[in-house]
């Protein structure tokens, strides 16, 4: 019993630990002056992430409250280069008053204190704003307004740090939107490379059938659009393995058109892998490329396989060729020859990181076998 | 011919795992290729992994042991699916999670969550595996005779060993097979014991009282076992009984005795039947009526139901290697479409072990006496029918009593070894086979020492924290917006925590008796609502930290699939 007592302590103590390995360590600080700094850079990267979403986004958060408080000022607002986006007090008949003064400040690109017409509110103390510029690029594309009681040059002069803090993070919210679109061109460039030989052999397998056999004509050319519209459809990067086979099986209907009964398919999929999620268009160069080497050797044999391994499937796909020397292999894969696998390669890695490329096994006289794992779950990997 | 079932199942299990299908399914047409497994497969597959060694064999223990009330346990593990299919399964099957730490980490994109929710699916399975093991233990006990700890090694080595070395990677169709193998083991036999009741059987279940012995029966101990005798009792005795060497005819009077393991008692009929230490009887009220003694809950019978309620109401949704069956079907619809079967074929099934239950008390009453209740769906039919008939009907129960606990365990170890080996310790070189083996000798040591509970008390526990935990998580992960990954982590924390806090206490044998004894034995009807409610309070508290992209997935989780919008990953 007590050991049973120990191990069920452990099952609950388990979990316990690695959250406790979570919650960070807190360490004794340094000297005031070291304290002060990172109080402040800890404010900066708290205050960073909301501005990532924009000038409004930024503005709407929390950080105004934490500027104010780090700045020691009475009131600050934000505004766009049209209306105020925020301010922490409500500001009452200065809100009117402020507007007319930002315009210059965002057509010169300069800092400006003005001092404020005494309101009628007995509480109110504000009598300078300071007006200082966000700068993005050469644009200012809003402004920092410090309403306080009196202006000091080392108030502006912080004044004027925040709001390049404020532009920078702007900056970068620019850069990462420009990464994200440069990976979507990247994504759809890699994607669907049809080879110009394979329409212009599909096309002429196709009339070929046109006045024998009208109808087989037609399913040939009906599947060739539905492989064209698949490979050079816009939307959604990624598809369930059940479309893909069926793409496949459009591909190989054009293959079988050509040759006959030179070419003969397996599949073995297991069926609880039917809707796993990969990348568009990743198994079909698979199979063209093992189409192209069995071919080589008379009759060819083409193997799709599916395995369901847990967390993952292994999907493979081979011919009984003539094989390749192993180190002739990697050669071609890192020349133009190999572009379709290395394509493929890198999609798999771009979608489930470095450890799910493309597993190439080949020998002379051994066929050629291509191999990926794909995990049944990816995080921002689902197919649409 | 026991024997020859038992290798039958076993063998095809591992074959059909490995091979069968494997040749099946290998073709030249795509379209046979492509096809997708349809809705009643795949259920039949889910029941099939679902129905373990609690179901098969210790429901109706429980029923014979404690009365009706235990019927409650059928309905909660086939309830649980309703649950399932309100509220998670197609919106599930939509997000395209396979686990439910994918699910974690999907919604909130937090890693930090699905570690935890990782941790969880380990503790889940390990209590899950632990019964089944028992149910192996006693399986061969009564079948071969062998001691306990020689079906628990034997067989976890077996599951390990065949998961290790890449079996029974959880196909479908085998799984689907199991299912009809084990509703056929158990549906005959009871068929068989309806037709054989006669006019007043019925009645005797009726009667306030104990069980009486309905003709002259010979006991054997198989280890040594505590019991009570309430009034003078003549028997003829070959063994050890209160550590004295007994043979020949002798009276036990009133008080405690303690057997030794193979100790023979021969009672005649009419005599009252003893009841082992630790077993609860309803020996005030009637057998069959409701709040007699409700098992563990004794003291507090109408607090343990309801607690038991939702445990397995909601628990069911949180049982790793339920889940994952669900990647199966192509989409949301055929999610809810096999949830709708499966509450079908679960149903169906519980009918008989619950009458295997009722007749056991009138046929094999020297059950209460050595405590192996758990028994009753194995001993059954060998006391009722003899000869051919018998041997048959005890070899079909035995086979399937075998398919339960290697379909479940199998289920179970498979994610569990995921698990680990994809998440937990990833970093270091620890792959699936290695984990298989961790798991399974950890399983069989823990379940070397868990004898004494019974089968469907442990698996009771497993649906607790699995409800307090994984629970709140899907259902609020799915319908509230709101959810923060703070929030998901404190819950998981605190209810998962604490309900198995108070397993563990409980399993300790620490407290008896009284309201603390009651609340920490069936924790779900408080850790359930703590967990909600802790969830929601620190989602609240944390509201900033709610996902960005919450509303597209949302859209992506509810939205039918045939409207066809163009959702974007």
């Amino acid at each position: 019993m007590a050991i049973l007592g120990i191990g069920m302590g452990l099952m609950v103590l388990g979990p316990t630990v690695a959250i406790g390995s979570l919650v960070r360590n807190r360490r004794t600080l340094g000297t005031p002056a070291q304290r002060a700094t990172l109080a402040v850079l800890e404010a900066a990267n708290e205050l960073a992430p909301p501005f990532r979403s924009g000038l409004a986004a930024g503005a709407t958060s929390g950080a105004p409250y934490h500027l104010k408080q780090l700045l020691d000022v009475e009131s600050i607002a934000l505004t766009s280069d049209k209306e105020i986006l925020s301010s922490t007090e409500n500001l009452g008949a200065h809100e009117g008053e402020l507007i007319p003064l930002i315009e210059p400040v965002l057509s010169s690109g300069r800092s400006r204190i003005a001092t404020l017409v005494t309101c009628g509110n007995p509480n109110c103390f504000l009598s300078v704003a300071i007006i200082v510029p966000v700068i993005k690029g050469a644009k200012a594309v809003g402004t920092l307004v410090i309403l306080t009681t009196s202006a000091t040059t080392g108030l502006i002069r912080t004044a004027e740090a925040v709001a390049r803090w404020i532009a920078t993070q702007l900056e970068l919210a620019e850069l990462d939107e420009s990464r994200a679109r440069l990976a979507e061109a990247e994504l759809r460039l890699l994607r669907a490379q049809i080879s110009p030989h394979f329409v212009y052999n599909s096309l002429t397998a196709i009339a070929s059938y046109v006045r024998s056999d009208p109808q087989r004509a037609r399913d040939l050319l009906l599947g060739f659009a539905e492989f064209t519209r698949y490979a050079l459809a816009e939307k959604g990067h990624f598809a369930t393995l059940a479309e893909e086979l069926r793409i496949v099986d459009h591909y190989l209907e054009l293959e079988r058109a050509r040759f006959g009964d030179r070419l003969a398919v397996t599949f073995r999929v297991a069926p609880e892998v039917l809707g796993l999620a990969l990348p568009a268009f990743v198994i079909q160069p698979l199979v063209e490329n093992a189409v192209r080497h069995g071919l080589s050797e008379g009759k060819g044999v083409v193997s799709i396989v599916a395995i369901n391994e847990g967390n993952e499937c292994l999907i493979y796909v081979e011919d009984n060729g003539k094989g390749m020397d192993p180190a002739k292999a990697i050669d071609q894969l890192h020349s133009t020859h190999g572009i379709g696998l290395t394509n493929v390669d890198e999609r798999l890695r771009q979608s489930f990181g470095d450890d799910y490329g493309l597993t190439v096994e080949t020998n002379k006289g051994a066929g050629f076998r291509v191999s990926l794992r794909v995990p049944k779950w990816a995080p921002r990997v689902r197919a649409s | 011919m026991t024997i020859a079932i038992i290798l039958i199942v076993v063998l095809s299990t591992i074959i059909a795992g490995g091979f069968g299908l494997r040749i099946a399914r290998t073709t030249s047409d795509f379209l046979v290729a492509s096809r997708s497994i349809r809705p009643a497969w795949n259920a039949s597959a889910i029941s099939g992994e679902y129905l373990s060694a609690a179901s098969f064999l210790g429901v109706a223990g429980l029923i014979m042991a404690y009365g009706f009330d235990m019927l409650w346990y059928p309905v909660g593990y086939t309830a649980g699916y309703l649950m399932l299919l309100l509220l998670v399964a197609a919106p599930l099957r939509r997000c395209g999670a396979y686990t439910i730490p994918d699910f974690a980490e999907g919604r909130l994109d937090s890693a930090a969550i699905r570690r935890i929710a990782t941790a969880f699916v380990v503790l889940i399975g390990l209590f899950y595996l632990l019964p089944q093991l028992k149910g192996a233990g006693i399986t061969l006990q009564a079948a071969f005779g062998t001691p306990y700890w020689v079906g628990v090694v034997a067989v976890g080595a077996m599951l390990t060993a065949n998961i290790a070395l890449g079996g029974m990677k959880s196909v479908t169709l085998a799984q689907a097979f199991l299912y009809w193998v084990k509703l056929t083991a158990i549906a005959v036999p009871a068929i068989f014991l309806v037709l054989h009741l006669r006019a007043g059987d019925l009645h005797r279940l009726d009667t306030k009282g104990r069980p009486e012995f309905e003709r002259t029966t010979v006991v054997t101990f198989p280890q040594s076992t505590s019991f009570t005798v309430d009034r003078p009792t003549p028997v003829k005795i070959h063994g050890t009984l209160n550590n004295r060497d007994l043979n020949g005819t002798m009276t036990l009077e009133r008080g405690q005795y303690r057997a030794g393991g193979g100790l023979q008692l021969t009672f005649t009929k009419g005599e009252l039947v003893p009841i082992a230490t630790g077993t609860a009887t309803s020996s005030t009220l009637a057998w069959n009526s409701p709040l007699s003694s409700a098992g563990e809950g004794r003291g507090h019978p109408l607090f343990f139901i309801y607690s038991l309620m939702l445990a397995t109401f909601l628990g069911t949704m949180g049982l790793p290697h339920i889940l994952v069956r669900f990647y199966t079907n192509p989409n949301g619809r055929d999610a809810r479409r096999t949830t709708l079967v499966v509450l079908a074929l679960i149903g169906i099934f519980y009918l008989f072990p619950s009458i295997i239950g009722a007749l056991g008390r009138l046929w094999v009453p020297q059950l209460y006496l050595t405590g192996q209740t758990d028994a009753v769906v194995l001993d059954l039919p060998g006391a009722v029918f003899h000869g051919l008939l018998g041997q048959a009907a005890t070899a079909l129960v035995a086979g399937g009593a075998f398919a339960a606990f290697m379909s479940t365990s199998s289920g179970l170890l498979v994610s569990i070894s995921g698990a680990l080996s994809h998440d937990l310790l990833r970093r270091t070189v620890v792959d699936f086979r290695k984990a298989a083996v961790l798991a399974g000798i950890v399983a069989i040591l823990l379940a070397l020492r868990v004898y004494a509970f019974d089968i469907n008390v442990l698996v009771g526990w497993a649906f607790a924290i699995a409800a307090s935990s994984f629970c709140p998580l899907l259902v609020l992960g799915i319908w509230w917006r709101g959810l923060t990954p703070h929030g998901a982590i404190a819950g998981l924390i605190v209810g998962g925590g604490l309900s198995s806090a108070a397993i563990a206490v409980t399993m300790t044998g620490a407290l008896h008796g009284g309201w603390p004894a009651a609340l920490l034995a069936q924790p779900a009807a408080w850790s359930v609502p703590i967990s909600f409610v802790t969830m929601i309070g620190v989602s609240l508290a944390t509201a900033s930290k709610v996902p960005a992209n919450v509303s597209l997935k949302m859209l992506t989780m509810h939205a039918p699939e045939t409207l066809g919008l163009p959702i974007a990953p």
